[in-house]
This record gives C-alpha cells, sequence and structure tokens, in this order.
C-alpha cells in the first residue's frame, strides 16, 4: 500500500444551472492573456451536445487518452516509436478551428464612424489577426440547444441509443439538456504526463495537481492530443502548453479554486481523497465492465487507522489525514456513491467526479390536464427524457448500473424528505425506498444536508500546505531575489 | 579573392561563430529557458503543415547527416565512391533529398506567407532567417548540380580543411580553390551557426531523448522538509520502485 493524497472534486450536475459563472472567474484569473484567449480550463457544455472543442469526446477523431483492457495500457496518440515519426508533424492535433478564433470588437468605430444614414456598428475583429471576421463558433456555441440536430445531435455518446430512441429525444416536445461543467481532471493515469516528450509535465506528489513546467515544455504538443478530455491548450503566442492549475496559489493558502469558489449552484465540491497508488496501473488496465468499480477501489478510507498510518509514513501530514476524514468528495464518491468520473473508459483515472442529473419525465396528458406524477417510485429513472444509457455512456463507462444506482439514492432522498417534509408521501413508502435504493435515513439525512444546506467550510475542505515546513525556509533567501514565485524573467516569447 | 578576405571567411569566422553558437546557446539555456520552444505553428494551419514541414526536415536531415559523415569519414566516402553506381547512386540520392527539403522549405515560407493567423506568429527576424537558411539550401543544390560529384570532392578538399580547423592548424590551401558557389555555401554555413542560439533554430536541441527511457508517469515531491525529511526518505524511494509506471521526478 503505498499511501498518497490527492485533491478531488464532485460536482453536483442536479444543482448545475448552467451560469458559466466558474468559466469567467477561472478566464479573469488565468487566461485573459495573449496567446490564451480561446482556452477554457473550465468550461460548461451543454448536454446532448459536441461540446469544447468541437466533438472532444469522440476518440476515432482525437486519439486521446489510453486503450487497453487486456491487461495491455498504452497511449492511443503516441507511443516511443511514435514519438520519432511523428516529431515533425503529430497527425491528430486539434487547431484553432476546432476551438473557435478568439474575436473582441472594433467598439472605437462607435465612435470614429463617420456621420452617415445608418447607425454604427462595432465589428467583429480577431484578436489574432485584428482582422475583421465572421464568427463561426464560440466557446459556448451549442449553449442550451438542447435539441439541435446541428450540435446535440452531433454528439458521440448518442451511438448507444437505438434510432428510435435518438428520434423520441429530439421530438419537439421532448427536447432536454443538462450541463456539463469541465476542468481538468487532474488524474492519477494522466495521458497528458505521460505523453510528453521533454517530462515537462508532472503531478504533484503531495497533492495531486497535475501542472506543466513551463521552463522546460518545448511545445510538442503531445499532452494536447494526449488528453481525451481536451484540457491541455497550446498558447500560440508563448509556444507553451498550459492547462488548469487547481489554482494551486489559491489552494495552498486554503482556499478553494476560483471556479469552485465562484460556483453560484454551490454545485462544486472539494476534498481530499487518500488513494494507493500502488494500485494505479492495475486500475487503469481493469477490463472494461470493472473500471468504475476498480476506479473507486483506489480511494482508501481515511478512517482506517492503517491506511492513516500508512499515509502518514508517506509523509502525508496529518492536518491532511484529518481533512480526508471530512472530505465531501469522499462521502459523495467512496460513502454513498453517488459521485462517478467522467468517461472512465479513456482510462485517465480521472479525479473529478459527477452526480448524474435527475432528468425531467415526460409528462402525459389526460383530458386537459398534465398529469406528470410518475407510476412507480422509481419509474422517473426510466421515464426520464435521456435514456440512462446516455447517461451510462458519460459516467458508467457504457455500464448503467453505477448510473442507476446513483440516481435511485437521489430519488430515494427526494421521497424521503417529501415523506419528512410535505407529509404527503407515507413514512412507511419513504423508508422501503431507501432500503431499495441501498441507503438509510440517516444517510439521506447527510445526503440531503451536504446537497442542499452545504456551507462553505463543508463544500470545501482544503488542508494547509505547511508552508512553514516548507524547504524554502531552509534556502538561501537571496537565491530568490527578484523574482517571487514564478519566473525569475519575464515568459517572453522567444526569438 | 585576394588572400585576406579567405581568412577572414575561412579561418576567422568559423572560429567566431562556433564561440557565439557554444557561448551563446549555454546561456540561452540557462537563462532564458522558457523561451527555448520549437514555436510551433501547427495549431494554426494543419494540411500545408505536413507538406511542407515532413520534406523539409527529413530531407535537411537526411543531408546534414550527409555531410557529418563525409566529413567524420572521408577516406571511407572516397573508397564507397570508386564504384561509379555507387556515386551515382549517393549523387542521385542525396540530391533528391536536398530538392525535397527546398521544395519543403518554399512550403513553409509560402504557408506563413498566406495566412494572416501566421503572419502574427513571425517576427521580421524570423523572415530573415528564414532567406538565410533559403539561400543556403538553394546553393546547396546549385553546387550539388552545377559541381557535380561532391561526394568525391567534398571528401577529397573540404574535408581536410574543416579537420584542419579541428587541429586548430587552419590551412585553406585546399578549400580556396573552391569554386565560388561552394565557397558562398561554406561562409553561409558559418553565419548560420553563429545565430543559432539567436534563432528559432535552438528548437534542434529539443530532441526527446528522455522519453525514450523514461517512466511513463513524472511525479514531483516538494523538497524534502526538515521537519518530515526523515519521515518521508525512505518511503519514497521505495514507493518509486514498487509502482513501475510511476516514477519520482
Amino acid at each position: 500500500m503505498d499511501v498518497r493524497s490527492q485533491l478531488a472534486s464532485v460536482f453536483h450536475l442536479d444543482k448545475c444551472l448552467g451560469c458559466h459563472t466558474c468559466s469567467v472567474a477561472c478566464k479573469n484569473l488565468w487566461t485573459d492573456r495573449t496567446g490564451a484567449e480561446y482556452m477554457w480550463w473550465n468550461n460548461v457544455e451543454t448536454k446532448p451536445g459536441t461540446g469544447f472543442p468541437t466533438l472532444w469526446e469522440d476518440q476515432q477523431r482525437y486519439r486521446g487518452g489510453w486503450e487497453g483492457g487486456n491487461g495491455r495500457l498504452r497511449l492511443k496518440s503516441t507511443s516511443r516509436r511514435r514519438i520519432l515519426t511523428n516529431i515533425f508533424h503529430h497527425p491528430h492535433m486539434p487547431t484553432l478551428d476546432e476551438y473557435y478564433e478568439p474575436w473582441t470588437y472594433d467598439y472605437a468605430h462607435l465612435f470614429t464612424a463617420k456621420r452617415g444614414p445608418d447607425q454604427p456598428v462595432a465589428r467583429p475583429v480577431s484578436r489574432i489577426t485584428g482582422k475583421p471576421i465572421d464568427v463561426e463558433s464560440g466557446p459556448n456555441w451549442d449553449d442550451d440547444l438542447g435539441g439541435s440536430p446541428v450540435y446535440a445531435g452531433q454528439d458521440p455518446n448518442l451511438a448507444a441509443l437505438t434510432a428510435r430512441e435518438r428520434a423520441e429525444l429530439f421530438a419537439i416536445e421532448r427536447m432536454v439538456f443538462f450541463y456539463l461543467p469541465r476542468n481538468c481532471n487532474h488524474c492519477l493515469n494522466p495521458a497528458c504526463v505521460a505523453a510528453c516528450p521533454s517530462g515537462a509535465l508532472y503531478k504533484r506528489g503531495e497533492d495531486g495537481i497535475v501542472l506543466i513546467d513551463q521552463q522546460r515544455c518545448r511545445a510538442w504538443r503531445a499532452c494536447v492530443a494526449a488528453c481525451p478530455y481536451k484540457k491541455a491548450f497550446y498558447n500560440w503566442h508563448s509556444g507553451k502548453s498550459e492547462k488548469c492549475i487547481y489554482c494551486f496559489p489559491r489552494v495552498e493558502n486554503g482556499q478553494a479554486p476560483a471556479c469552485f469558489h465562484a460556483c453560484v449552484g454551490r454545485i462544486r465540491y472539494t476534498g481530499v481523497l487518500l488513494y494507493d497508488a500502488a494500485r494505479i496501473e492495475a486500475a487503469a488496465r481493469a477490463p472494461d465492465g470493472g473500471l468504475a468499480e476498480a476506479h473507486r477501489s483506489l480511494i482508501l478510507d481515511p478512517s482506517d487507522p492503517a491506511v492513516a498510518e500508512a499515509a502518514s509514513r508517506n509523509g502525508v501530514a496529518d492536518s491532511t489525514i484529518d481533512a480526508a476524514r471530512r472530505s465531501p468528495v469522499y462521502r459523495f464518491v467512496k460513502e454513498w456513491r453517488m459521485a462517478l468520473p467522467l468517461h472512465a473508459e479513456f482510462r485517465t483515472l480521472p479525479m473529478v467526479f459527477y452526480v448524474p442529473p435527475m432528468l425531467p419525465v415526460l409528462s402525459t396528458s389526460h383530458d386537459g390536464l398534465v398529469d406528470q406524477t410518475p407510476s412507480g417510485l422509481f419509474s422517473a429513472i426510466d421515464q426520464a427524457r435521456v435514456p440512462v444509457k446516455y447517461l451510462a455512456r458519460l459516467f458508467g463507462a457504457g455500464d448503467d448500473r453505477p448510473v442507476r444506482y446513483a440516481l435511485a439514492k437521489q430519488k430515494a432522498v427526494r421521497w424521503y424528505r417529501r415523506a419528512r417534509v410535505v407529509g404527503d408521501v407515507d413514512d412507511a413508502v419513504a423508508e422501503c425506498v431507501l432500503t431499495e435504493a441501498d441507503s438509510s435515513s440517516e444517510e439521506a439525512e447527510a445526503i440531503y444536508r451536504l446537497t442542499a444546506l452545504c456551507t462553505f467550510e463543508e463544500r470545501f475542505v482544503v488542508p494547509p500546505a505547511h508552508r512553514e515546513e516548507a524547504a524554502e525556509l531552509a534556502r538561501d533567501p537571496l537565491d530568490q531575489k527578484g523574482g517571487g514565485f514564478g519566473f525569475m524573467a519575464p515568459p517572453r516569447r522567444g526569438l | 579573392m585576394p588572400f585576406p578576405l579567405d581568412l577572414l571567411l575561412l579561418v576567422v569566422l568559423p572560429y567566431a561563430a562556433i564561440v557565439v553558437c557554444v557561448v551563446g546557446t549555454i546561456e540561452r539555456y540557462r537563462r532564458h529557458s522558457f523561451s527555448v520552444t520549437s514555436l510551433s505553428s501547427q495549431f494554426f494551419e494543419n494540411r500545408r503543415h505536413f507538406w511542407g514541414i515532413m520534406p523539409f526536415h527529413l530531407g535537411i536531415l537526411a543531408v546534414l547527416a550527409a555531410h557529418v559523415a563525409w566529413f567524420l569519414f572521408p577516406s571511407l566516402v572516397l573508397r564507397w565512391n570508386a564504384r561509379p553506381v555507387r556515386l551515382y547512386a549517393a549523387e542521385v540520392a542525396l540530391l533528391a533529398c536536398g530538392i525535397a527539403a527546398l521544395l519543403g522549405f518554399l512550403v513553409v515560407g509560402f504557408r506563413r506567407g498566406a495566412d494572416a493567423r501566421l503572419q502574427r506568429v513571425t517576427s521580421a527576424w524570423d523572415w530573415c532567417v528564414y532567406a538565410l537558411l533559403v539561400a543556403q539550401i538553394a546553393l546547396g543544390v546549385a553546387v550539388a548540380l552545377r559541381h557535380t560529384w561532391g561526394s568525391s570532392w567534398f571528401a577529397a578538399a573540404v574535408a581536410p580543411y574543416l579537420w584542419s580547423l579541428v587541429r586548430l592548424n587552419p590551412d585553406t590551401t585546399a578549400a580556396a580553390t573552391l569554386p565560388l558557389l561552394a565557397k558562398a555555401h561554406v561562409v553561409l554555413a558559418y553565419l548560420l551557426v553563429a545565430i543559432f542560439p539567436f534563432s528559432r533554430l535552438v528548437h534542434v536541441l529539443a530532441v526527446p531523448n528522455p522519453y525514450l527511457w523514461r517512466r511513463p508517469q513524472v511525479v514531483r515531491w516538494p523538497p524534502p522538509s526538515r521537519v518530515r525529511a526523515t519521515a518521508r526518505q525512505a518511503p519514497a524511494d521505495e514507493t518509486a520502485r514498487q509502482a513501475g509506471h510511476h516514477v519520482g521526478a
């Protein structure tokens, strides 16, 4: 057992309202720079939809992630041999057109336009060339376009549905969508790290944040191609790749990352998970059906004295172990098994987990009255307008059982609370539903509390970074003179 | 050509170029490693990138490798060339590589010039370097066409001159008799060596060698703290060995 700690996240999709505040917080803080305008380290997608960059989930096209399952594990995009054959031109590299050309507006024209019969307009100009462009796509181009054949209809996950189910999904009365916020998953088996020819990418041992060493990056862009979530980006100006840094300067000071902090719907949770690093490779090699379970089995119980002791031996601070015991992520992922990894079949062992959304059911009309009461207690899951098979493609690596389990528990908590608060459901029925959903009233109460009433302190349990023990204190401070943290010289584009 | 100019271009210039190149490259790596990157533009344009970059790089690498081999093993080359068929084969193959490099590089230039986005990531200095490189490749191809059997006369005339430079006992007698085209090719090569550290040519040094033997995953631990140093040291080493996939960097 090789116990390490990881700052992991849970996104509660049932609460996401699709406001993009997370994306804007991140953009303002990190990617409002030349060369980074097109990057969205955090973005919110509409599902079904094509996402950002376009069709990122289609690995036939992008060759991201790992392939394996029968004992092998290899990157789809590169290898020791192919690193040499693809050294000058990478065949599976997204271009700016797969993202979008960033633009601004020529506002000055509103003031400088010659007097004429029409109102002057501010035309869109490219933020790369400075020339007027026709805007053809943008960061949320398919926002809310749930039923659109152009966007939602192209969603690669719809392959799980039959033609009839697809037709029903796109019938005008049934159109439906939900939101999927995405940032870097800070995976346990990151494809980006394994693909970097320069060894510039690394995972921080102490908290599992995956970073790109800007001094060592040589613009191979292998990380961009290898990341199946397309969350490594190439800065065309600096000639370096960049990605979400989990706001490590904030995290080290005990604050949640900016996107978490800004979240209006309070859907984001962050906390420590202790995991067994010795079994990472075995879990990533697990057969397709057992991926979600193998992934979850890596996570260790911080209350187990043996785990705590092994963690301590590995140098995990006591405060981190304590934070792991209070981690909301641990509860959602391991205790309640309600949060699932996105596209576990990419085999990167992502450390962002999603609570799948309860989707609206189809209402029926009786004599002019709209009836939305589902017939069975759990029927809402099967009657949802988006078939569970679709959610299983996203959150269960094709297996609908973990998704059904998570949805049933959410549903049971709702029945339970309805019995308690509204009182139109019999207590015995609520108890029965809870039992069927593998839950109890105590657990339901805890789930309800962490879902609905959660405070800042409950959502974000970030352990202190113990700067007081950091090696900088032992170093000559004059070594760092003129620097602060970060670059000793300004990060200028090379000749 | 008067003798002092030969001395300047064939003796002083190469030594100066090498010194500037070595010192400049080390300084750039040491002080401005952030600036060492290929500054790839594939992100803006994919198709022409392939048709330009691939023939250029493969062609130029083959030709450069031949230059180095000719310089290192001149007598071997002369023996190989003793049979005309082999001489023709080497000559034709390398000429083809040179032409591929030239055509590919022209595509590269056209690509840069024709696309507004690519112009944004191309500086005036980039164009100067480009012009020098085009001139150098074109000169090389011209030499190969005008003064055939270069693979023999290179080994006989240029290699001894280069070796005399290496031995710090410069002897330009053979090199001074080279035709003007070939001399220009040599002098331009020295210029390119001199500007190497101050241009995007430094990307040549970013070969992915560690990738060929490192383990896939890289984990960096914080510098051991004084308080917990003793606790961490032993298990951290052990885990790096246990988890074959991972390595502590």
